[in-house]
């Protein structure tokens, strides 16, 4: 991947960061760590692999996105805004009474091409897209985002058996692996490892990658795109909270928001960042 | 009676699925292992390349539902009710009621009538289940002309609808060639003003034999045909109330959150008069006949004649 590109791209998810942090602060709700994890691949996506029109957003032909890890909201939004389809501005008034940015996602948002939140849920609904894509000889591609944790919720592998069944090559799946659940590790919760195993036990090709180079997320997203007759899963080995020094790793930050001074820290850590990209840009 | 065409609905819905796939293109039918008994089956003969088995996989099919209807297809999405509404609920209220997207959802082997299969599957929570999830539409055709013209017009109707269809053969009282369905009105059969019987599925029919009973004995009936649930037509149950003063409900499904629960609600705000519950009395069913079935949980003719006697005489 060209360096200039990929300082772009690294421009791109400190300002998703930052809309990210302070959407969940002014919401003083909200779940920081899964949208940090996920910040550097729905950047990769809507920057350069999706093909989504913020002018024209229920075009027919677009690439489709569903976040079934719907709780990290977010990082959706944020990237969104950051894409043009609203100002980033709005993070602000994520879960405010009257606001449309919703707690979770809400289809009626620009650019949000499902509701989601309860788990489990999101990738059927990938599947019953890609099944239509199929079915028209449609051209575009539909992506979904699923958690870690989320993989314990039995509709998943339903999903996964019916993707494979009518090989939804349109179709990739990225599991967000950052370790952590609500309750702890996924390995004390109720392991659902091992995650490529069981994708691939279920006919799905199974890739991995290093959710934070987005060297290794181009690499392996090319190579996805290659795959023919069966659905694609990608394990995104994450870091939960990545890009906030004192959120990283830290399960508690799972579902709180900042208080005033860790905000300011946050975005101080985030705002720093951003001037060091920029200077190297 | 020998002369009287009998049809399961369920059997209406599969051919009318067939009949109407040519004229809407994006019409597509999911089903969960169970196309041969929801008749879907018929389709899929006709139509293979429209016919999508998710297999014994409820909660998935509704999401899939959900995505073709996101992504401009017509989905049908074919199980018995006790899976489609019970087992796969949350989903329905969460990725196909939330997003009020177009999906349609064809619930067959509904009610007590499913028979010897006995209670694991004799559904009688559906409509109750459906009727809290907002911008949802439920549609209990009576016979055989209602569900081939609920079909279509379910279709033709933008955002979610559950048509609840049954497994027994139940006499065909519409004429086809006469009969106007329209999703939200109910259809007065008989006029009458001692009693309304307001009824639901293969309790219209019930209805009307006991209407004649009663008349026999002086008893004026209206009878009512409420083939939508929801949207209730609280402008036809309203003039019942204030016309003929107490109302019978009666349906083949729990008697709490039903049709009569959905009757009691809109009089008890806008025009208070006694309304009686025929339906299932707050109990599980069991195996038999499905026939032997109806007599037993009280949903019969003799039945609704008994407790609109006692209706009339409470005046």
């Amino acid at each position: 991947m060209d360096e200039m590109l990929v300082r772009q791209l690294q421009i791109h998810a400190c300002r998703i960061r930052m809309g990210i942090i302070d959407g969940v602060y002014h919401a003083k709700s909200g779940h920081p760590g899964g949208s940090l994890s996920i910040a550097d691949l729905l950047t990769y996506l809507y920057f350069t692999r999706m093909h989504v029109y913020p002018d024209n957003p229920d075009f027919a032909e677009r690439d489709r996105l569903v976040l079934s890890k719907g709780h990290t909201a977010p990082a959706l939004y944020a990237a969104l805004a950051e894409k043009g389809f609203f100002p980033m501005d709005e993070m602000k008034t994520l879960r405010h009474i009257g606001a449309r940015l919703q707690g979770h996602p809400c289809i009626t948002i620009p650019g949000v091409d499902m509701s989601s939140g309860s788990l489990g849920q999101g990738i059927s609904v990938a599947c019953g897209m890609a099944l239509a894509g199929k079915h028209r000889n449609d051209s575009y591609r539909v992506y979904t985002v699923l958690g870690d944790g989320e993989i314990e919720e039995g509709q998943v592998w339903e999903a996964a058996m019916f993707a494979a069944h009518y090989g939804l090559d349109n179709l990739t799946a990225i599991v967000d692996n950052n370790g952590l659940q609500i309750d702890g590790k996924i390995t004390d919760v109720c392991s659902p490892e091992p995650i490529p195993a069981k994708f691939e036990a279920f006919g799905w090709r199974v890739f991995e990658a290093d959710a934070h180079d987005f060297n290794d997320l181009d690499r392996v997203f090319r190579e996805a795109e290659r795959v023919t007759g069966q659905p694609v899963a990608i394990i995104q080995h994450s870091v939960k909270g990545k890009g906030v020094s004192f959120m990283e790793n830290q399960v508690s930050w799972h579902g709180t928001a900042p208080n005033a001074e860790q905000y300011e820290k946050a975005m101080d850590e985030l705002k720093e960042a951003l001037s060091r990209l920029e200077a190297q840009a | 009676m020998s002369d009287v065409i009998k049809k399961a609905t369920r059997e209406s819905y599969g051919e009318a699925l067939t009949a109407l796939a040519d004229k809407y293109p994006n019409l597509v039918v999911l089903d969960a292992d169970l196309a041969a008994a929801t008749k879907t089956g018929i389709f899929k003969k006709a139509y293979p390349d429209r016919h999508y088995d998710c297999g014994i996989a409820e909660a998935n099919m509704m999401g899939v539902a959900a995505g073709l209807a996101a992504a401009g297809m017509i989905p049908f999405a074919s199980s018995f009710a006790m899976f489609a509404a019970g087992r796969a609920f949350e989903i329905v209220r969460n990725s196909i009621g939330y997003p009020h997207l177009n999906v349609k959802i064809g619930a067959t082997h509904a009610g007590i009538s499913v028979g010897e299969d006995g209670a694991t599957h004799q559904c009688c929570e559906d409509i109750a289940l459906m009727r809290t999830i907002p911008g949802m539409t439920i549609i209990n055709p009576a016979d055989d002309t209602e569900a081939k013209a609920a079909v279509e017009a379910a279709i033709l109707h933008e955002g979610p609808v559950y048509c609840r269809f049954g497994r027994l053969a139940v006499p065909v009282i519409n004429d086809p060639a006469s009969y106007k369905f329209e999703i939200g009105r109910g259809v007065t059969l008989r006029e009458g003003s001692d009693a309304a019987v307001i009824a639901t599925g293969l309790m219209v029919n019930e209805a009307l034999i006991a209407a004649e009973t009663l008349a026999n004995e002086g008893i004026s009936v209206r009878v009512i045909n409420m083939h939508t649930i929801k949207p209730l037509d609280e402008e036809i149950v309203l003039a019942a109330a204030k016309e003929c003063g107490t109302i019978i409900t009666a349906e083949e499904h729990s008697i709490i959150g039903g049709l009569g629960s959905a009757v009691a609600e809109c009089v008890c705000a806008a025009c208070p008069v006694p309304v009686r519950r025929v339906g299932v009395n707050d109990t599980f069913g069991h195996s038999g006949p499905a026939v032997e079935l109806l007599k037993q949980f009280g949903l019969s003719a003799e039945h609704i004649a008994e407790v609109v006697r006692e209706a009339v005489r409470a005046k």
